[in-house]
């Protein structure tokens, strides 16, 4: 169980201190800083362990946040943890930086001793959470109302509230997916895999039931042996059904029934939240195929050319490319020639980097670049890193289809074609690297 | 040297600076730095040429960058085109990037060299300088090559100024520290002594840094400096503190350099020229004088130089000790220094102290400050001071003020620092055994020490004390009496119990007259302590009441009854259940006659260096080692009174090489039929006298086989004894053991397995071969809980095997830890046929007995074998082809083991050679086929074996083309069936 947790910012000053148990002292603190923050080599492993205490770490732009304990615990579920508790801190108060946590450590204070109790993680719901814990200070509650969020946070259904009410039922799905990549020079794929998460935005009136359904290979495959829907439908959908790797859910969704049936059903929480999160490995659609070309010439001068492919419908947009070249670290001087877009020698980063706002699919581009090097005396050959890409594009790199949302009600006097839905993919490159 | 003026700063390298301290985190820092390299390089890269001023300043950013932690490497050109700017700045930066950064680039090394060499050709006072100190920084072998005749030159050249005389005795210093074969000074040394001379203590001080460490290499070649060196110390001792000017620190003129000339002097022995030698001891005496006028300042420097001139003088009076007048004096000066108020002092006082206490000169002197110093035990707040003091208490005790000392000791024992404990007690224990008079004293300051320090006493301290008592009739009556009163204290410590036990156990009935420690009650006092006791203590009173039994037959039922009880007989520890078992038996069956021999008291040890000695000097490290030999030497002849230390050298030889009947300590060799003393009991026991050097394997030995009367326990017990190793002592390896070639024949037919065993030790083995190469693994185990020191093993060829066999071992850890196991590799390769087995011979100290056995390693011949597999025909041709008579070796032999054709068949195939199936017409007939790979040759062989199951007998029939190999494969083969 978590010992204590504490928050510092880049220089190592503790921001907050929160111990939760008596076996970790005041020199943890320090240790950490000393170790890890300060340490000569920088530490890269997030779990440290120094004289039998670990630390676990995550850094927030300059921010580190460090759990620890003497004890020996679920790792994952102290990383579970610190992420939930910077969605919690986001949600709360924007940005984490330095001065965010600075002006609002009272309210971080109260966050923790209601997420963390003894060490063990509580409710860390955001939405149950800003019923109770709130930045305006007290008003009058009546006591019906604090009864209220009693039964709530206690309950069976401890993410929602009874008594919502909107005039229009609506209802957002996002699927985010982010592709990540790593391609031989001769275009063989060397991994691929897809990362996704369904956030879903629910304002509906009352405790609806709500029931998502998507092309997964063994939905689709159960309901074409079992003859229910059209075969029409199922042969088509059956083509571009797509096989998940793993997933996990939200709290809310029933697990039982997604063991038995496979379907995913839930009462929803009021507001944003994170409905699954799922991998895929197979038949990745690559948005984009990289094409290096590196020659050397002589010692002192090194031709690069880099041609990029978008592999989509020509209907649909790419957005937000970037095209990240890496240089040999002898590099004194870049001139670079580029179709589209803007192209630029970082010399803090050692790459190339060349923007491209927007493009559209089945189209190709092309950047050159000529390198000039210092002579070394240094024999080391450069590694030469691969080259990687950013990009945004408007479906989902899975394949991943949403087929239902259905929202059930029978409380309230309103169907599931009153609901104002909305969907929406976004791919996103994630490690997106080709080998040159 | 022109300073770096304000126009001259670089700015930007100053907002370089600056922006890197701004940085928020590590990532940001990096992003500066590779974006200000990428400028570097792009204005390196730069077709136009940098000047100077700008080189320097990215050769200084370079720098910056390589000192926080980042790889640089370019620039190396840039720096050394700096060095032949005619810019101080610039050369001195382009200097400072080469001392940092250089690297074995040859072609950097080369320009670099000629740079330098210009510059020390160059009449440039400060570009010399320059090029000195970046030799010196550096200091690499390349350096040393490409310089160390060129810096003599410069050293001891007329027109050198005086600044660039001294970098280059300092350069030259540094060369010589690490190459010193490069760096030859031959002709040069006269004029380097010389330079003892010079007119500029600057110079003179620089050299004489040099001519210490060159004098400490060959002392005779720079003997001439003695005599400069002592002049210039009595000009500089007797001027004025005015006179030297820049030189004199604090009122004290050039005292770092007054210091270095008595270091130097430190080096020689006193001057026999009476001329030196009388300008140095008036030297001595002004600087001692010096010290005793009052200061010429309150500052603490002034006080600090004139103190460490002082204290090197009085090293070095240390050192001649030749000077009775000087070292006594010496000695009062320090002993002022005993009270001062500097901490410091006191430390360095004590210390000079103790080196000054061994010198006959000064012993008595020094012995005058035993108050102070005693003071100074008790009082003094800083534990490091406090240990010196106890040093030095040590170092000056002798006869006439032992018992103050050992005293004071005590009594500073039970507030010491935990950290010195246990070498207080060791050296109590020295003091109180060198200058006891009458041992009654000596008895009870060890007991005294037991009680205040009884974690500290190390098992050598309570060794010793048994043995000063079983070895002196005089004192084992009021050793008795002394330690039954230390055992009625409620709570004593083990190793007092121990003491009790083995004393009372021995000499028990001196006191038994008085009827309030009568037999009883000695018993009852003992038993007391029993259950509180750690197992070898227990072990160590079982025996102590085996004896009360013999001494006071009227405790015998008493002590029976203790003996049967379940937590003796059944006790879950084997070594106090199986003492339990046998004494009880002992003392049930054995008279009383026999018991009176069997527990007879024991006999006197033989004179040998004590042990706890042997531990002092190995705790105190070889440092403080040769600190207390010289004492050693110096006392022997006029302050050993106590008697009890003879020749230590002598004696301890010769004890370990001639086992003492003493060491059995229950006197069991003198009475055949009983089988007494479990075999590990003597573990503990013998353990007392660990250098008698006699182990319970040797004396389980000499039992004969028990009597009817023994129990089948103790039958088991001496069967055991049969593998025994024999318990020569002598440093020879010792002949192999009569069972080895058995040994040997049980590994004929297989590889893996328990070598040998015994009480002490198991060796295992694992072993593959492959052609004509083998390779073994052994394997030590230790079965005792006592770790076994010097471990060596030796495996040696005797005779012709060493042409025949080629065996190379690793050597194995000296050390093996009670319960461990160590493994040594030993790789063996054939040279070519051979008979015999080469011998593995083991020694090791076990509680100081050494243990000497030599085995054979199961290599034989047809280890090398490698099985041939061939039809039937073509055996029977070939074995008509071995056909000629010496080719053939036959053997027939009654069957040692059953008939049992399924082990016949693993055994021949574990032989080696391939069993061939179906070629013989008798199928109960083997026949096998193999080659003999040595590096010589291949010896084919072929073998045909005929069971005859009636007759219970066997023909082995062997052919190979070497009539050798046909003999021994044969012999061997013949024992295996």
């Amino acid at each position: 169980m978590i010992g204590g947790l504490f928050i510092y910012n880049h220089k190592g000053e503790v921001l907050i201190s929160r111990v939760y148990r008596d076996d970790i002292g005041r020199n943890a603190v320090d240790a950490f800083r000393v170790n890890v923050i300060h340490a000569r080599q920088q530490v890269r492993s997030p779990v440290t362990n120094i004289a039998r205490t670990s630390f676990f770490h995550v850094k927030r732009s300059n921010i580190w946040l460090a759990a620890v304990t003497k004890q020996n615990v679920n790792a994952a579920m102290v990383f579970e943890f610190l992420y939930k508790m910077c969605d919690v801190m986001t949600a709360y108060f924007g940005k984490i930086s330095e001065e965010n946590i600075k002006n609002n450590f009272v309210l971080i204070y109260e966050l923790l001793d209601e997420i963390l109790d003894f060490g063990y993680p509580q409710n860390s719901e955001t939405g149950a959470l800003k019923t109770f814990i709130t930045q305006q200070g007290i008003k009058g509650q009546t006591k019906e109302e604090q009864s209220q969020i009693t039964s709530q946070v206690t309950g069976q259904i401890g993410w929602r509230r009874e008594g919502i009410k909107y005039r229009r039922n609506e209802l957002f799905l996002d699927v985010l997916e982010s592709v990540n990549l790593l391609m031989s020079p001769q275009g063989q794929v060397l991994s691929a895999h897809v990362s996704g998460r369904v956030v879903m935005k629910s304002y509906l009136s009352g405790m609806p039931e709500c029931k998502f359904g998507m092309n997964d290979k063994i939905v689709i495959d159960k309901q074409g042996k079992g003859g229910t829907t059209d075969e029409a439908a199922g042969k088509s959908s059956g083509k571009q059904s797509i096989a998940i790797d793993d997933c996990t859910f939200h709290q809310c969704v029933r697990l039982s029934k997604f063991d038995s049936e496979r379907s995913i059903s839930f009462i929803p929480p009021d507001g944003e939240y994170e409905l699954m999160r799922y991998r895929t490995t197979k038949d990745i659609i690559l948005p984009f195929r990289v094409i290096p070309l590196v020659r050397e010439v002589g010692r002192t001068k090194l031709e690069v050319k880099v041609v990029i492919k978008s592999n989509f419908k020509p209907s649909l947009l790419a957005q937000k490319i970037e095209v990240r070249i890496p240089t040999p670290l002898n590099t004194s001087g870049v001139q670079v020639i580029c179709m589209k877009g803007k192209a630029k020698y970082k010399a803090s980063e050692n790459a190339i980097v060349w923007k491209i706002k927007r493009m559209a699919g089945m189209k190709e581009s092309q950047i050159s670049a000529e390198i000039e090097l210092l002579p070394t005396n240094d024999k080391k050959k450069w590694a030469r890193p691969p080259i990687s890409m950013n990009f945004e594009v408007p479906f989902a790199p899975s394949g991943l289809k949403v087929r239902y949302l259905k929202v059930f009600e029978s409380k309230l006097n309103y169907s599931d074609h009153d609901v104002i839905k909305w969907v929406r993919y976004i791919g996103r490159s994630g490690i997106y690297e080709t080998r040159c | 040297m022109p300073a770096v003026s304000k126009g001259d700063g670089m700015r930007g390298l100053a907002v370089f600076i600056s922006d890197i301290r701004n940085c928020k985190s590590k990532e940001a820092e990096i992003k500066r730095i590779n974006k200000e390299l990428a400028n570097i390089r792009s204005k390196f890269k730069g077709d136009k040429a940098l000047d100077g001023y700008s080189k320097k300043k990215y050769v200084c950013k370079l720098l910056f960058i390589f000192l926080l932690g980042h790889d640089i490497d370019f620039g190396h050109m840039e720096a050394v085109n700096l060095l032949s700017s005619n810019k101080y700045t610039e050369k001195q930066i382009g200097y400072l990037f080469i001392s940092v950064l250089v690297n074995s680039n040859s072609e950097l090394i080369r320009l670099i060299n000629n740079a330098i060499k210009n510059d020390l050709s160059s009449r440039n006072p400060t570009f010399m300088c320059l090029a000195l100190h970046c030799i010196a920084n550096v200091g690499s072998r390349e350096m040393a090559e490409a310089f160390a005749g060129e810096i003599p030159r410069i050293l001891v050249a007329g027109d050198t100024m005086d600044s660039v005389k001294q970098s280059a005795a300092l350069c030259l210093l540094r060369l010589y520290k690490t190459s010193p074969d490069l760096v030859l000074m031959g002709e040069w040394t006269s004029r380097v002594v010389h330079l003892l001379n010079d007119q500029h203590m600057g110079v003179v001080t620089a050299a004489i840094s040099l001519i210490t460490c060159l004098s400490q290499k060959n002392p005779d070649e720079f003997k001439t400096c003695v005599s400069l060196a002592v002049s210039r110390l009595s000009r500089i001792v007797s001027s004025a503190s005015t006179d030297l000017q820049d030189y004199t620190y604090y009122f004290v003129p050039a005292p770092w350099l007054s210091c270095k000339l008595l270091r130097l002097l430190q080096c020689y022995p006193p001057p026999e020229d009476g001329a030196v030698k009388g300008r140095l001891v008036e030297c001595l005496e002004t600087i001692l004088n010096k010290a005793q006028e009052p200061p010429k300042s309150k500052k603490v420097q002034h006080s600090n130089a004139k103190n460490a001139i002082l204290f090197e003088a009085i090293s070095l009076i240390i050192h001649y000790d030749s000077e009775p007048n000087l070292l006594v004096r010496a000695c009062n000066q320090l002993g002022q220094f005993l009270q001062h108020r500097e901490t410091n002092l006191r430390y360095l006082a004590l210390e000079s102290m103790c080196t000054l206490a061994s010198s006959e000169f000064s012993h008595e002197a020094v012995k005058t400050h035993i108050e102070t110093v005693i003071n100074a035990l008790k009082t003094e707040r800083d534990v490091s001071v406090r240990q010196r003091a106890a040093d030095l208490l040590y170092a000056m005790c002798d006869r006439s003020n032992a018992k103050q000392i050992v005293a004071e000791m005590l009594s500073y024992l039970e507030t010491a620092d935990y950290s010195i404990r246990e070498e207080m007690v060791l050296k109590v224990a020295i003091l109180a055994e060198k200058y006891a008079v009458d041992y009654s004293w000596y008895v009870d300051t060890i007991l005294n020490l037991i009680r205040i320090a009884g974690d500290y006493v190390s098992e050598e301290v309570w060794y010793r004390v048994i043995q000063i008592v079983i070895n002196r009739d005089d004192v084992q009556g009021y050793a008795a009496k002394t330690v039954f009163e230390a055992l009625q204290a409620p709570a004593c410590h083990e190793n007092m119990v121990k003491v009790g036990g083995y004393i009372l156990g021995e000499f028990g009935n001196l006191i038994a007259g008085d009827p309030r420690s009568s037999p009883l009650v000695q018993f009852n006092l003992l038993h007391s302590k029993f259950h509180l006791c750690s197992v070898p203590t227990r072990a160590l009173l079982l025996s102590a009441y085996i004896k009360f039994i013999n001494l006071f037959p009227e405790t015998k039922s008493t002590i029976q009854e203790v003996l049967r009880s379940d937590s003796q007989i059944r006790n879950s520890d084997v070594e106090l259940q199986q003492r339990a078992v046998e004494y009880l038996k002992l003392s049930s069956i054995a008279s009383t006659d026999v018991l009176a021999t069997v527990l007879e008291e024991m006999p006197p040890f033989p004179e040998r260096e004590s042990s706890i000695l042997a531990k002092l000097k190995k705790k105190k490290g070889p440092g403080a080692v040769s600190v207390n030999e010289l004492e050693e030497g110096k006392r022997e002849g006029e302050l050993n009174g106590g008697g009890e230390r003879g020749d230590n050298s002598g004696i301890s030889a010769s004890n370990a090489s001639t086992p003492s009947p003493s060491a059995d300590l229950l006197g069991l060799r003198t009475v055949p039929p009983v089988s007494a003393a479990a075999p590990s009991a003597g573990s503990l026991l013998v353990d007392v006298f660990s250098e008698a050097g006699v182990n319970d394997d040797g004396f389980l030995r000499d039992m004969e086989p028990p009597t009817e009367s023994s129990d089948s326990l103790l039958a088991e017990g001496s069967g055991d004894s049969d593998s025994a190793p024999p318990s020569a002592v002598s440093e020879d390896p010792a002949p192999p053991l009569p069972e080895s070639n058995e040994l040997l024949n049980k590994f004929v037919c297989k590889n893996n397995g328990v070598l040998f065993e015994n009480q002490l030790l198991q060796i295992g083995i694992k072993s593959e071969y492959r052609q004509n190469l083998g390779r073994m693994y052994l394997f030590y185990g230790n079965k005792t809980s006592v770790q076994f020191v010097t471990f060596t093993t030796t495996v040696t060829c005797p005779g012709e095997l060493q042409s025949q066999l080629n065996v190379q071992t690793k050597i194995v850890e000296p050390l093996i830890e009670g319960g461990a196991q160590v493994q040594q590799v030993i790789n063996i390769e054939c040279l070519t046929d051979f008979l015999d087995a080469p011998l593995l011979n083991i020694k090791f100290r076990y509680g100081g007995a050494l243990q000497n056995l030599t085995l054979k390693l199961p290599v034989t011949i047809n280890k090398f074998f490698q099985p041939t597999e061939m039809a039937s025909h073509d055996f029977f041709q070939r074995w008509k082809q071995l056909s000629q008579p010496q080719q053939e070796a036959q053997k027939i032999f009654k069957a040692n083991h059953a008939m049992d054709t399924e082990v016949l068949k693993a055994k021949l195939l574990g032989l080696g050679m391939a069993l061939l199936e179906n070629v013989d017409p008798n199928p109960e007939n083997f026949v096998c086929a193999g080659v003999i790979q040595t590096k010589a040759q291949q010896v084919g062989s072929l073998l045909r074996l005929e069971p005859n199951a009636q007759a219970q007998m066997y023909r082995l029939t062997l052919r190979s083309s070497k009539d050798t190999v046909s003999q021994r494969l044969c012999e061997l083969l013949a024992e295996q069936f």
